[in-house]
This record gives structure tokens, C-alpha cells and sequence, in this order.
């Protein structure tokens, strides 16, 4: 993109200009800033409030102790060495969080693709299996969850009720903490369909020549898919991990209601659900937020991990900005 | 090569040009069973969690306790009784506020940010995108304590939905990106011509960006509507402490836990949460591919 107003500026350092004309350049000038500060409000506006002042916040709250009531009281970094040292629970969400970003985000770019390819293949009632595949992916998080709690409930599931029949083992999924994450894994693995659509676009967007070049030097299937499919859809495997390890940070409403669920305590019970049940294995750091600010009432230490939580998130996007310039493509 | 050769080799040529068609055909029809077989065992797996879920959501108490999963009787009743559980017509009302009136407002603020980032040129406009993708990867825990004191302290809006929509009237950075994406792809000619023609920004904005942009506001505007009806931790951090604002998201799951021994009735209440997003997927099936395709591949 070439600097803003830039070739105006240009225009008007070459040829020298009457003083009307300069005047008239002027008034244009303002006009356009005007109109796009006015364009532009509602999210400038958004931006301050709903960004800016609440990190900004957020950040001061971080060095403070506050419940709620009265005002914030400074204490330097004691919640720092509070969350860092003394609650274990944070360096689990951490870890758990590492799991799912490795297994989670790995299989389910890979099965998309998978998903994907298979979808460009297939000749006979590819619109049926194309809605078939996409569908979960647009059930409700919740009731997904609650779905599959009940596939997954290790008595009387369907699922082990199958495994059961087939002499394979009955895993206790959401009520076993060595099974609670896999179990979560299934669950995303079911609701692929975005990403298979996305992979779907980029495997048809292939320049088809160069599987024909390809075919003809002799490439089989597999090397046709590594020496051709792979390069050409690289961007869109980046694109996936980068936003799959984003949202596996915010990982949250699956996590919990699960954990809710197994564990038969629920939000008005009257009973206090500590997220990460069983456990503490499907614990994740945005439930540490909400469980230190919500249920503990502890804003400082919460506003700790929300800070931790921002900064790993911002490091990816960089990526995200660094890999893909496509998102700052322009018009000029 | 004698002239004997050159006459026998077309027949030969011929024959073998069968058997390789032949050959080719077998392949051909191999390669698509093998695919037809490796669609449909997946499709299973997508599908399998639908079959079981409604086959509980109709059989009675006892039966869905056990391991069979043919219903011995169809109690389609359940599905009333869900429905005249006290609050679900309340959160289905809620929600379907929050959505709306979420979207509506996500759309209005969004496309002139967007419309701006795209076409117009100004000092600062890199650093105008660089904060919506910032935005955008930002988790909501970030911000939440701060914004919660705001909304629920200062303002006294605890206990409701209006913390949850009356952002959505300040551009939602997901929305703004998208369109922006999509503003991108129209010719500038055709503004030029609206100028020419004696149109101003807005009236330019309205009469062409707009109609040509319907695909794309489409796609915004139904992804957010899923985004509010699927929203969980915003009904949870905001509307927890008053049944009145409950979403159906959130009162799902307290379902479940007063009716934690019935799968049957927490399976058609399921159903029921799941009905309206995928009723509405299959009316606008085009505009939503056409998103999820946008906010991938067209970088």
C-alpha cells in the first residue's frame, strides 16, 4: 500500500500551485479526513471502549488487589507471584492447554484436510455428503457438548456400548481425567465442517495443469499430493493452525460444560462447580479467569491470567499478520 | 521397421488401446467405490450422534437409562414437555433478541467501517487493520473483568443482555474484516462512476456498495446471529444471577442438571437448541459456505 495521501502530497510539492488552488487542496484534504473519521466512528468508538480501556484496565487491575468492593488496592506483583507460584492450577491450564493446542489442532487439520480431499473426489451425491460433513459444525457448542456427554457416558453410551461388542476397551471419556481431553478432541474432530470447507476451496483452486504435468513425468497419487497439492495449500494449512491455536487458547465452553456435565453439578444446583473436572484435566486458562474473577472474586489474580492469555494469543497473531500478508492486501 | 510391422501395429495398437481402456475403466470404477465407501463410513461418524440423540429424545424415561437404542415406544410428548418447561419460552425469547437485535447492529456499524478500510486512503489505515485482526484473535476472558465492573458496577446493567448487544452497535472486528475481504473485490470503477454520477459517500455506500455486497452482509450477518445463539460465556458472566435473561445456551444446561437422570428430555431439549441454526443453515446454505470460503482462502 503506498503511504496515505501520498500521491496528492506528490502532486502538490511538484507543481508549484496558486494560492487558490492550494487553498481548494487544503479544504479537500480536510473534507476526506472528516468523512473517514465519520466512516469510521462507530469503530473508533469500539475500539477505545471495548478494547483499549479494558486491557488498559485489566493491566492496572493485574497490580492491585480488588474484590469488588471499595477500591483497588496496589500491590505490585504480589498477584503475579501469587498465580505464578502458589496456584498449581494455573501451570495445569497451561499444560492442558499445550495438549490441546498439539492434539487437538494437529488432528483436526489434518482430518479436515482429509475430509476435504475426500469431498473433491467423491462424484456421486458430493451435496449430500458435503451438508453431511458440515453440519455438526453448526450445532450449538452447548448442546454438542451435552450430546456428546451422553454418546460418551461410559455406562450406557453408544459409543462404549459399541466398543463393548467389539472387545475393545470402554475408555470413561468426561469422567476419566486420562480421557476427559481426548474426549474433547472427538468432539471437535465431529464439528470440522468449516475447516473442510475451507480446505474443499483451496484443493479446487489447484491450477489442474500441474497435476496433468505431474501425472505426465510419472507422479503417482502420493507424490501428486506432496509435490503438487501440498505447496499449492500451504498458505491455508498455516491459516488453520495459526486461527486453531488461537482458538484453542480461548478454549471454554466445551471445557466446562462437559466438566458440568460429567460431573452432574450444574450452574444452579446451588452447589459451586470448580471447572476442570475430573481433575483438573479439562481445566484451561480462560476457566481459570472466569473461576478467579466470578467465583473467587480475586479481579487481581484473574486480570494475571487474562494478561498471560492476551500475550500468548497476541505472539500467534503476529504470525498470523508476518505469514499472511494477504489480510493487509489493498486495492492500490 | 519393415513395412510388415507398420501394418500389423495399428491392429495391435487397437487391441491394447482396449484392454488399457478396459483397465482404466476397472480403475476408475475401483477408485470410486473406494471413495464412495471411505464418504459414507464418514459420514456415518458425522451423522451417528444426530441418530442417537433424536432416537433418546423419543423414548420413554426408563429406556433411555439402558442400552437399547431402538425406542420400545415413541414419546414424541417429550418434546412438549421441554417445551413447557418453566423459563424455556424465555430463553428462547432472549435469545432470539440477542441475536437479532446483535446482528442487525454488528451489520449497520460494521459496513462503513469496512467500506472505509477498503476503499478509502488514509494515514494510519495498515495500522486501522492491524487493531480489527488484533481484535479479532482476542480472546473475551482478556477484557472480561473490566468490562463486567463497567456493565454490572458502574452502569447497573448485571443480571441482562443489554452488556452483550449494546457492543454490537460500535462493529464487531470479525464482521468489519469479512466485509472489508469481500468490499475489496469490487472494481473501483464503479464508485468512480457513482462519483461521477454526483453521488456522495454515503449515498455511494447505500445504492452500490450495498446491493453488490449481499452475499458477503448475508454471510456477516448470519454467522453472527450464530455466534449470539451459540454464545455461552457472555449469558454466563452477564445473565447468570437473574432466570429471566437466560439464552437457550446457557438454560440448556441447567437443564440437564434438574433433569440429570433424563437423557430423554435433556436429549429433545438438545434437538430443540440445535433445530433453528440448522433449519436456518439450510435456507442460506450459499451465503454460509461462501463465508466460511471468504474468511479463508480469499487472503
Amino acid at each position: 500500500m503506498s503511504l496515505a495521501f501520498g500521491t496528492r502530497k506528490g502532486a502538490g510539492a511538484t507543481t508549484p500551485a496558486a494560492p487558490a488552488t492550494q487553498h481548494l487542496l487544503r479544504r479537500k484534504r480536510r473534507r476526506e479526513t472528516a468523512r473517514t473519521l465519520a466512516f469510521l466512528s462507530p469503530w473508533l468508538i469500539g475500539v477505545s471502549v471495548f478494547f483499549v480501556y479494558p486491557l488498559v484496565s485489566t493491566a492496572y487491575f493485574s497490580l492491585t488487589q480488588y474484590n469488588g468492593f471499595g477500591a483497588p488496592a496496589f500491590n505490585g506483583l504480589k498477584n503475579w507471584d501469587y498465580v505464578l507460584d502458589e496456584l498449581p492450577t494455573f501451570w495445569q491450564g497451561l499444560r492442558n492447554t499445550l495438549w490441546l493446542v498439539l492434539v487437538m489442532v494437529t488432528l483436526r487439520v489434518a482430518f479436515g484436510l482429509g475430509i476435504g480431499l475426500l469431498i473433491t473426489k467423491v462424484k456421486t451425491g458430493a451435496g449430500f455428503f458435503r451438508t453431511v460433513f458440515y453440519l455438526p459444525y453448526l450445532a450449538p457448542p452447548v448442546a454438542a457438548t451435552v450430546a456428546f456427554a451422553f454418546l460418551l457416558n461410559p455406562g450406557t453410551g453408544p459409543l462404549n456400548h459399541l466398543l463393548g461388542e467389539l472387545g475393545l476397551p470402554q475408555p470413561g471419556w468426561f469422567a476419566d481425567p486420562d480421557w476427559s481431553k481426548p474426549a474433547l478432541t472427538l468432539l471437535a474432530m465431529w464439528g470440522i465442517g468449516d475447516l473442510m470447507v475451507i480446505f474443499m476451496a483451496s484443493l479446487l483452486d489447484v491450477p489442474q495443469e500441474q497435476y496433468e504435468a505431474a501425472e505426465l513425468d510419472g507422479a503417482g497419487p502420493f507424490q501428486r499430493f506432496r509435490y503438487v497439492t501440498l505447496p499449492n495449500i500451504s498458505p491455508i494449512i498455516m491459516f488453520a493452525v495459526v486461527t486453531g491455536v488461537i482458538q484453542t487458547m480461548q478454549y471454554y465452553t466445551q471445557a466446562i460444560v462437559a466438566g458440568k456435565v460429567a460431573s452432574g453439578i450444574a450452574g444452579n444446583s446451588g452447589q459451586q462447580f470448580e471447572p476442570g473436572y475430573p481433575q483438573g484435566s479439562t481445566w484451561t486458562l480462560p476457566q481459570m479467569v472466569y473461576n478467579l474473577g466470578f467465583q473467587r472474586f480475586d479481579y487481581g489474580a484473574a486480570c494475571v491470567v487474562a494478561l498471560v492469555l492476551f500475550a500468548i494469543s497476541m505472539a500467534v497473531t503476529s504470525i498470523l499478520l508476518r505469514r499472511r500478508s494477504g489480510f493487509m492486501a489493498s486495492d492500490d | 521397421m519393415t513395412p510388415s510391422s507398420t501394418l500389423t501395429e495399428p491392429p495391435a495398437r487397437t487391441a491394447g488401446g482396449s484392454a488399457a481402456a478396459r483397465a482404466a475403466r476397472r480403475r476408475a470404477l475401483l477408485n470410486w467405490v473406494a471413495v464412495h465407501a471411505l464418504a459414507i463410513a464418514a459420514a456415518l461418524f458425522f451423522l451417528l450422534p444426530f441418530v442417537f440423540v433424536f432416537l433418546t429424545s423419543v423414548m420413554n424415561d426408563q429406556q433411555a437409562l439402558t442400552t437399547d437404542y431402538w425406542p420400545a415406544s415413541w414419546n414424541w410428548g417429550n418434546y412438549g414437555k421441554v417445551w413447557d418447561t418453566p423459563g424455556f419460552l424465555t430463553w428462547w425469547r432472549n435469545t432470539l433478541v440477542y441475536a437479532g437485535a446483535g446482528t442487525l447492529l454488528t451489520v449497520l456499524s460494521s459496513l462503513p467501517v469496512a467500506y472505509a478500510l477498503a476503499k478509502f486512503r488514509f494515514r494510519g489505515r495498515n495500522l486501522a487493520l492491524m487493531a480489527v485482526i488484533a481484535m479479532m484473535m482476542l480472546p473475551p476472558q482478556v477484557t472480561v473483568i473490566p468490562m463486567y465492573l463497567f456493565w454490572a458496577k458502574q452502569m447497573g446493567l448485571g443480571g441482562s443482555l443489554w452488556p452483550l448487544i449494546i457492543p454490537t452497535a460500535f462493529g464487531d472486528a470479525f464482521s468489519i474484516f469479512l466485509l472489508r475481504q469481500f468490499l475489496l473485490t469490487i472494481p473501483k470503477e464503479y464508485l468512480e462512476a457513482a462519483r461521477i454520477d454526483g453521488c456522495g459517500d454515503l449515498r455511494t455506500l447505500l445504492r452500490v456498495v450495498l446491493p453488490m455486497a449481499k452475499p458477503a452482509i448475508a454471510a456477516v450477518a448470519l454467522f453472527q446471529f450464530f455466534y449470539c445463539w451459540n454464545d455461552y460465556f457472555g449469558p454466563q458472566i452477564y445473565a447468570s444471577d437473574n432466570h429471566e435473561a437466560w439464552t437457550l445456551s446457557y438454560g440448556l444446561e441447567s437443564f440437564k442438571a434438574a433433569h440429570h437422570t433424563n437423557w430423554n428430555l435433556t436429549m429433545a431439549a438438545t434437538l430443540l437448541v440445535m433445530a433453528p441454526v440448522i433449519v436456518l443453515f439450510f435456507f442460506a446454505q450459499k451465503a454460509f459456505i461462501e463465508g466460511v470460503t471468504l474468511t479463508g482462502v480469499k487472503g
